[in-house]
Order: C-alpha cells, then structure tokens, then sequence
C-alpha cells in the first residue's frame, strides 16, 4: 500500500472507493477556520510587536543594565564600519543579514528583527500590530472556548484528541507507519495525530492565551499568579514567542500531512464534514 | 512492501501549495487596508473598546498592580521618550531646580488649586516597588514615591460631570512635517482615584531625574508607560477629550495607540 495506490482509487471507478463517513462536525470545522483565519493575522501582527524591542529575556523585567537576555535580532556596526543583522542566542551571534536584524534592499537596508515580509503591516508600525493583534485574539479566544466547550460536550475530546492506552502501546508502530509514509484513511485519529492535536489544542494554544494575558498590566492586577506561574512578565513574553515557534511548526507538518494525505478529501471533509475512507482497500490488503 | 514514492501527480499539488503561499507571504498586500485613515483599521480598532470594558469588568476599581521587594530593583530606570525637554519654559524652571515649579489642577473642579512642589512634598506620600512596562516590550522595575493624585483631586473637589483627567506636560514630540506637538495624557477618574496612580517626585530615593519627568511625573501602574505623562504642568478635570490635540485623549493616541493602555 503506497501513496501511488492511493491515487489510482481515486481515479477508480465508484464501485472500488472507499466508504464516506462525516467525520468533522461544524463546531470544528468552523472553530478550525476562525483559528486559521485568527492565526495568520496573529503571528504576522506578532511578529510586527515583537520588532518594536526585538529582545527577549527571562524574568520578571529586562535586563538593561545586567544580563538576562536569551535572544535578540540587532544590526550591529563591525570595525571596518560595515553593517551586519546579527541574531544572539543565549549569548552566541549568528550573522543573519537579510532575514534577521537588518533586511531589505542592499543599498537601502532596514534595521530590524523580522524582515517586512513577515509583519502586518510591512513597515514599522506597532500601534497598528497591537490593533490587529488584539482584534483577532479575541476571535482566537472566543474560538478556544466554544471548541472546548463543544469537544467536552460531544465527546470529541475523550474519543478523538486525548490518546487512549491502545493509542499509546501503539505509537512505535504508528511512528513507523509515519515514517514510511503509509497512512490509513480509516476516518480514526492515530496515536501521533492525537498527541499533535492534543499538544496545539490542550497544551499550546492555552499556554498562549495565558502568557498573552500575563503581558498585560491591568491583568496583572486581577491574575497576579499569572506572573507567578510563568516566573515574571518577560519570561512570559519568552514563553509566548515559543508558543508562537511550534504553532508555525505545527502549521507546517500540518500542511504537508494534508498535502500527503490526498488534499482533497481532507479538504472536501474540513468544509463539509465529509470524508472518504479506504476501509475496502484494508480489507483487500489483509486478505 | 512499503516504498518512499512520491509521483508526478503528488509532486504537482505539493509544489501548487508551496507556491500558493508566497503571494501571502508578502505582507504588503494588507498595507493598503491599515494605513491611519483607514476604515477596516478603525473597525479592527473597535475591539480595544471591548478590551477596555472586560477590564473594568473583571479588574476591580482599587485591585492593586504587583508591588516588588527592594532586592527586585536591579538597574536604573530606563527612560523613554522626551528625555531632556528643551522648550524655553521647562528651561527656565530647571535653571532654578525647580523652586518656582506650581502644579495647577483646574477644569470641572469646585476649588481650582496651584502646588509648589514642598506642598505635594508635604502632603500623605506613597511609596511603590512597581514594574514599568513599555508598550514597546521591554519592563523595569523601579522605586517610586509621591503624593496619591486622589488627595490632590479631593483638594480640588471634583465636579459631578468630570469624567476624564488630562495631563498637560512641558516636553513636546517633534513629529516632523507638524512641528513639535505638546505631550499630554488623559485616564478615567477609576484609575485617576486608584491607591497606586501618585504624582512621582521621587525615583529610587532620589529626587525623580529629569530623564524621567522631573519634577513630577504620573504613575498609573496598571497600564503601560506611554500613559504615565512626565514633566507635568497643569492637570485639568474634564467631561471629554475632543478639544484635545486630535481628540483621541493623548500624544501617541492620536498617532494611533490605543487610550486604555491595560494591555
């Protein structure tokens, strides 16, 4: 059973496809959407606020006149007078020049973290990255909280996001089938999918919303075990530009496993619900 | 029996997906929609409203901001801004270490009232380890000791129909093509009343530096810096913010941030 066998009973006739079962209910398939929606314009606007001090510490402030500073995208001037962005990770330079610290044209560079392709807006402009940062999290949020509340609800979370032991004794063999690339389509979550999915929607997305929170001043005052549980406001702001790391990774393995997977059914079953499973090639292949 | 095999078809769509993520990539093509006079940015720009009524739902009107332990203080406090105001007024005023320095408090109160500095210095002080977050990221944790503003606006006897308290500074913002533009601030009367909002003489028990806003500068510890007016001249109790600067209630509100700074 390759990925080749997978093409060819799509282009089958109808009688040897595989049965269609409605596997997203609406609750996820529109949560889905908003987080989609929400996310893009939260990690471009993000990455716009992270540029207005592009440093990151750990603790409870930054560290101006003492070191506390575990990264950081800076231009720095050489002796000779050139100019080069350098990213610093915990106290190491890398030379980044074009991506990180200075980017843009050669002849008219720009000295900042992320290069303009990668802010909203393009150019540096943080009181319009906090507009759209702030009107979208309040999507992402409302979005967290009807998926949960759903999930608990339907049952979705117990049956198909948190792995049960059956799951977890089978992940060697589900790691090897992934390294194979050979997937079942049996409309079931396998034991890494269920460990993907439950580490972004249990574990990530609510560590982001809480460190976003611990940024805040006024939510200091009503939460301040927010600060305690997170060891201060700048580990905080740490905290939440790794959260943003792994949703970009997340996002990534996310695309390729749908592009794998036959992009078009998983597409056909996250707007309509519904999705085409190859229970019968199973069948045809354990005979 | 299993083999790594990717064909033509397969390779097709994948490399459609990769390329259909470059047009979005280049974040430019939303530059149009969040320019300062937009709509859609001021739509986008309505959820701070939401933000701001949430924190005076969840947050309560006295809940204090964290307050730090002395060994927390690890460094001066960094300043921001106007650092070294040089119109011809503030000039004067520091030429004589302030002496001739009076805070006026004025507007919609029942007793308008002028403060030499050794009168705030009189009055009830406070003293406050607090953390200084700047709407740019970073924060510092510093000392800060000065008269709770609540006592200076009872001195005052605020009206019924002020709504608003509008700090007027010495320092302008040189904003290019404008010319420079007098800093000024404003918050509700909540956090205007709040046990921890002092007018600051003092910083890390020293005479607050002129980098920092000497003579007197706000601290409203709950929201970020840029709310918190330095080299303040004059306080004025208000029903709105219209007449001033571009009505948006201060300096860098009308450069577009938002003017409930909790976030």
């Amino acid at each position: 059973m390759t990925i080749i066998d997978d093409i060819e009973s799509r282009t089958a006739p109808k009688a040897d496809k595989g049965r269609v079962i409605y596997r997203h209910r609406i609750a996820t398939r529109i949560t889905h959407w908003t987080w989609a929606i929400a996310l893009f314009f939260l990690l471009f606007s993000g990455l716009q606020i992270f540029n207005a001090h592009p440093e990151l510490y750990i603790g409870k402030q930054s560290g101006f006149e003492f070191e506390n500073s575990v990264l950081s995208m800076r231009a720095m001037q050489a002796n000779d007078g050139t100019v080069s962005g350098y990213t610093t990770i915990f106290g190491r330079s890398f030379d980044t020049t074009g991506v990180f610290g200075m980017s843009g044209p050669a002849d008219n560079p720009s000295y900042r973290g992320f290069p303009a392709w990668a802010t909203l807006p393009s150019y540096q402009d943080l009181s319009t990255g906090r507009v759209i940062h702030f009107f979208f999290a309040w999507f992402f949020v409302a979005a967290f909280l009807i998926w949960f509340a759903s999930s608990l609800i339907s049952g979705h979370l117990k049956r198909d996001i948190l792995p049960s032991m059956a799951d977890i004794k089978a992940l060697p063999q589900s790691i090897a089938d992934h390294l194979r690339f050979r997937f079942h389509h049996d409309g079931r979550y396998n034991g890494l999918q269920k460990l993907a999915y439950a580490g972004v929607l249990l574990v990530v997305f609510p560590l982001i919303i809480a460190t976003g929170l611990t940024m805040s001043p006024g939510m200091n005052a009503a939460w301040p075990w927010l600060l305690d549980i997170f060891g201060g406001r700048q580990t905080a702001r740490t905290i939440h530009f790794l959260c943003m790391a792994l949703l970009v990774a997340f996002f990534l393995i996310h695309i390729f496993m749908v592009v794998a997977a036959g992009p078009l059914n998983e597409m056909r079953s996250i707007i309509t619900g519904w999705y085409r499973t190859d229970e019968k090639k199973n069948e045809e292949h354990s005979a | 029996m299993s083999r790594f095999i990717i064909n033509r078809r397969k390779f097709l769509t994948l490399a459609g997906v990769a390329a259909s993520t470059v047009p979005l990539s280049g974040c430019d093509v939303f530059d149009g929609f969040l320019s300062s006079q937009s709509p859609v940015r001021d739509f986008l720009a309505s959820a701070n409203g939401l933000t701001y009524r949430a924190h005076r739902a969840l947050i309560g009107a006295d809940t204090l901001a964290p307050e730090f332990a002395a060994s927390e203080i690890r460094q001066g406090q960094r300043p921001n801004g106007s650092t070294d105001p040089t119109d011809a007024d503030y000039l004067a005023l520091k030429d004589t270490a302030f002496a001739n320095y009076r805070l006026t408090v004025g507007g919609l109160v029942e007793k308008p009232v002028s403060l030499s500095l050794d009168e705030l210095r009189n009055m009830p002080a406070r003293t406050q380890i607090t953390r200084h977050d700047c709407v740019e990221g970073w924060s510092c944790i510093a000392k800060w000791t000065g008269v709770q503003l609540s006592r200076v606006l009872d001195e005052a006897k605020v009206k019924a129909e002020a709504r608003f308290v509008v700090f007027h500074c010495y320092d302008s913002m040189n904003l290019g093509l404008q010319g420079a533009v007098p800093y000024y601030e404003s918050i509700d009367l909540i956090d205007a009343r709040h046990p921890q909002t002092i007018l600051a003489y003092g910083n890390n028990d020293k005479p607050l530096p002129v980098a920092n806003g000497a003579p007197l500068r706000v601290r409203i510890e709950r929201q970020l810096g840029y709310k918190m007016a330095k080299y303040i001249k004059g306080i004025e109790l208000v029903s709105t913010l219209a007449p001033f600067g571009s009505g948006k209630g201060g300096f860098w509100e009308d450069l577009g941030y938002e003017w409930y700074g909790g976030i």
